[in-house]
C-alpha cells in the first residue's frame, strides 16, 4: 500500500481525499473547517483525524494540495473589442482556474482604476490588439494602470509591438511579465502561454499572501488553484493516459452555493451540415463561471434567470411561499434540507436544476437562421455540444439527493430554447464524494490510477434524453442531415 | 515599408465563397497583410477586426443583391467606434438588377463608402486603387 493525500483547502472546508496509488483505489475523504486566519495546518490536521477514524492510522508518502480559500485567486482583465482580445483575456483567466472580478474593454478611464485599486486583484491581466495591431489602446491602459498604487502583479499579453513599452510603462510601480499574445492573429487564440504564467505567478506570490505556505512545508508538490485541478482531473477523464482511453467529449457542472461552474472538453465545431461558423474559436478545455447562478449566496441570481413562477411550477409550492422561502436561504446560507422530499428539498430540486438550465445554455453556443439565394443556413456562435453524450455532475445540491438525474437532465436541449445547441441524450455521472479535484491533483504524478479510481468512483445514474428531442427536430428545423450538407457550389 | 493590413468578407446573409477566396489569394499576392472574415460577415464583425488588427481599409464584397441593405449605416458605424477615417470600399452584385452604375456609385459615396467597383471588377483594379488611397507608392 503506498498512500497518497490530497487536498482541497476551501473557503470555508479543507476537503481531503486519501487514495492508494498501488492498488488505485479510493481510502477515504474527510473535511473540517479551513482555518486561514490562525494556522491552515490546523483545519488540515482535523480533517487528517476525522479521516483515519474511518481508515486507521495512514503513513502518506506524498502529499498534493490545491486552493481557493482567501478568494481564490481573484483576477481583472482588460482587453480592446469586447467579443474579440477582451473574451479571450476571459477565456485564458477562467482556464487557468481564476476568478474574473471584471473585464475591462477599450481604453481605462480614472473611474476604472478606481475600482480596480478598490478590487484588489490578485493579477491583473493585460492585452488588446493583434500582433502588429492596434497598439495604442494597450499603451494608453498601460499608464493608466502603472497609476494604481498597489502592488499586484500584470501580465501583459496583447499586441507583441507594444509588449516592451507596455513593461516600461508598468514595471516601475508593477511586478510585469510579458507573455505571448492572447489573440495573435485575428481568427486565432492563444491562451495557454498566460494560463501558464498565471499559474506560476500563483505559486510564486499568491501562496504566501493567502497564508499557504505554512502548508507547503508539508506538501510535496506545487499548489494549484482548485478550478485548475478540476479542470485538470475532467480532462483526464475525457482524454485518458496514453495507454489508456478516457470515456471522450464531456459536459461537467458543479452548482456550489455562489457560483456555478461549467466545463466542457470538446471541440465543439459544427455537427449539422449547412453551418457556417462565426466568432472567436473556443477553446477545446473549456471552463466558464455564472457569479450570479448559485445555491445561497446567489439564489436570487437563480430566481432572476429563471422566473419565480418557473421554480415555484417546479417545486410544487406556491409563489408566495417560494419568495418566502427564498429570502430566507439568501439569509441562512449555512441552511441544507434534511429530509428528502420535505418543502424544502423540493425548492433546492427547483433551484438546483434551474441553475444547470442557465449556466448550461450560457456556456453552449447557439445558432442563428439565415435565408440566403441558396436556402436555409445556420450561422454558429460558441459551441456546439448536441454530440455531447456525458454529463458530470458535483456539487451539494446534486450529491445528497436522489433526484440528481432529474436535475441535471436540466442541462438538456429543451424547446423553450431551440436554438441553443446543448446535448439531446447523455448519461449521468456523479462525483458523490468530490474527488475530481483530488483527481485532477494526482494526475501529474499517477495519471493511470487518477484515471482508474474516478471510472471506478464517479456513479452512472443512467441516460438522460431531452424530453423535447422531438419538438427540435419539428420546430427548428435543424435536422442532423450531413446530406444536406454539400455546398451547392456557391 | 510596413505592410498594409486590409479587411475583407461578404457582408449579410451571404454564403458566396469562391470569389471571397479569390480576393483573398490577390490581395495576399500583392502584398496585403490581409484578414479574411470569410462569409455571412456583419457590419460589427468588420470593425471589430479592423480595430484590433489597426487596418487600413475594410473591402466589403456582396454578391446576393441585398448589399445594399447590409451597408446602409456602416461608415456612422466606423465613427462611433473610433475609427472614423478608415477606408471603406464595397463591390460585387451590390444592387438589385441592371442599373446604371454611377448612379449606384453615387448612392454608396453617400452612405460614406470611398469607392464601390461593378460585378466583375479585376482584382488588380482594386489593388491599384489601395496603393493610390493609401498612398503606398509616394
Amino acid at each position: 500500500m503506498k498512500p497518497v493525500l490530497l487536498i482541497d483547502f476551501g473557503s470555508t472546508y479543507t476537503k481531503i481525499t486519501a487514495v492508494d496509488v498501488e492498488e488505485e483505489k479510493l481510502l477515504g475523504t474527510a473535511s473540517s473547517f479551513t482555518t486561514i486566519f490562525t494556522d491552515i495546518n490546523e483545519g488540515l490536521e482535523n480533517a487528517v483525524k476525522l479521516l483515519e477514524q474511518k481508515t486507521g492510522k495512514l503513513e502518506f508518502a506524498e502529499r498534493y494540495a490545491c486552493s481557493s480559500a482567501a478568494g481564490g485567486l481573484k483576477m481583472i482583465s482588460s482587453g480592446l473589442v469586447p467579443e474579440l482580445t477582451a473574451e479571450a483575456a476571459k477565456m485564458a483567466s477562467l482556464g487557468a482556474g481564476a476568478k474574473v472580478m471584471k473585464v475591462y474593454s477599450f481604453k481605462l478611464t480614472e473611474d476604472d482604476a478606481d475600482e480596480i485599486r478598490a478590487a484588489k486583484p490578485d493579477i491583473m491581466l493585460l492585452v488588446g490588439g493583434t500582433d502588429g495591431g492596434n497598439s495604442e489602446c494597450i499603451i494608453h491602459n498601460a499608464g493608466v494602470i502603472a497609476g494604481i498604487e498597489d502592488d499586484f502583479p500584470v501580465i501583459v499579453a496583447g499586441n507583441r509591438n507594444a509588449a516592451r513599452e507596455c513593461e516600461k510603462i508598468l514595471s516601475p510601480t508593477h511586478k510585469t511579465y510579458i507573455c505571448e499574445n492572447v489573440m495573435p492573429k485575428f481568427d486565432q487564440i492563444n491562451i495557454e502561454p498566460t494560463q501558464k504564467q498565471i499559474r506560476d505567478i500563483f505559486l510564486e506570490r499568491i501562496v504566501t499572501a493567502k497564508g499557504l505556505s505554512k502548508a507547503t512545508d508539508l506538501i510535496s508538490g506545487i499548489v494549484n488553484p482548485t478550478p485548475a485541478a478540476v479542470m485538470k482531473g475532467i480532462r483526464l477523464l475525457a482524454e485518458g493516459t496514453a495507454g489508456e482511453e478516457g470515456i471522450g467529449e464531456l459536459l461537467a457542472v458543479d452548482v456550489g452555493g455562489a457560483t456555478t461552474d461549467i466545463y466542457t472538453i470538446c471541440d465543439g465545431r459544427p455537427t449539422k451540415g449547412n453551418t457556417v461558423f462565426k466568432g472567436l474559436p473556443e477553446p477545446y478545455a473549456k471552463r466558464t463561471v455564472e457569479g450570479d447562478i448559485g445555491m445561497r449566496y446567489s439564489i436570487k441570481g437563480i430566481v432572476e434567470a429563471a422566473g419565480i413562477s418557473k421554480i415555484a411550477e417546479l417545486s410544487g409550492i406556491p409563489v408566495g411561499r417560494c419568495e418566502e422561502m427564498v429570502e430566507h436561504l439568501s439569509t441562512h446560507t449555512d441552511e441544507v434540507p434534511c429530509e428528502d422530499d420535505g418543502e424544502w428539498a423540493r425548492l433546492d430540486y427547483a433551484l438546483a436544476s434551474m441553475a444547470i438550465d442557465t449556466a448550461v445554455e450560457r456556456h453552449a453556443g447557439h445558432i442563428s437562421e439565415a435565408y440566403t439565394l441558396m436556402g436555409l443556413s445556420f450561422i454558429q456562435n460558441g459551441k456546439d455540444l448536441s454530440n455531447i453524450h456525458r454529463i458530470v455532475v458535483t456539487g451539494g445540491s446534486l450529491i445528497h439527493t436522489k433526484k440528481t438525474d432529474e436535475i441535471a437532465a436540466h442541462a438538456l436541449f429543451t424547446a423553450a430554447s431551440p436554438y441553443s445547441l446543448r446535448p439531446v441524450r447523455a448519461d449521468i455521472l456523479v462525483d458523490r464524494n468530490y474527488i475530481i479535484a483530488a483527481m485532477g491533483l494526482l494526475s501529474e504524478h499517477y495519471p493511470k490510477a487518477a484515471l482508474h479510481i474516478m471510472k471506478k468512483e464517479l456513479e452512472d445514474m443512467g441516460t438522460v434524453i431531452s424530453p423535447d428531442l422531438g419538438a427540435q427536430k419539428e420546430e427548428s428545423k435543424f435536422v442532423p442531415d450531413m446530406n444536406e450538407g454539400s455546398c451547392h457550389g456557391f | 515599408m510596413k505592410k498594409k493590413t486590409i479587411v475583407i468578407g461578404v457582408i449579410g446573409n451571404d454564403v458566396h465563397a469562391v470569389g471571397n477566396k479569390i480576393m483573398y489569394r490577390a490581395f495576399t499576392d500583392a502584398g496585403f497583410n490581409v484578414i479574411n472574415l470569410g462569409v455571412t460577415v456583419t457590419q460589427e464583425e468588420f470593425i471589430s477586426a479592423a480595430i484590433e488588427s489597426n487596418a487600413d481599409a475594410i473591402l466589403v464584397s456582396s454578391l446576393y443583391g441585398q448589399g445594399e441593405l447590409d451597408c446602409r449605416g456602416m461608415r456612422e458605424k466606423c465613427e462611433e467606434a473610433g475609427i472614423p477615417n478608415i477606408l471603406l470600399y464595397v463591390g460585387g452584385n451590390i444592387v438589385i438588377g441592371k442599373q446604371d452604375f454611377e448612379k449606384v456609385e453615387q448612392r454608396y459615396h453617400d452612405m460614406g463608402f470611398d469607392r464601390a467597383f461593378p460585378p466583375g471588377t479585376d482584382p488588380q483594379v482594386d489593388i491599384d486603387c489601395l496603393h493610390k488611397d493609401l498612398k503606398m507608392d509616394e
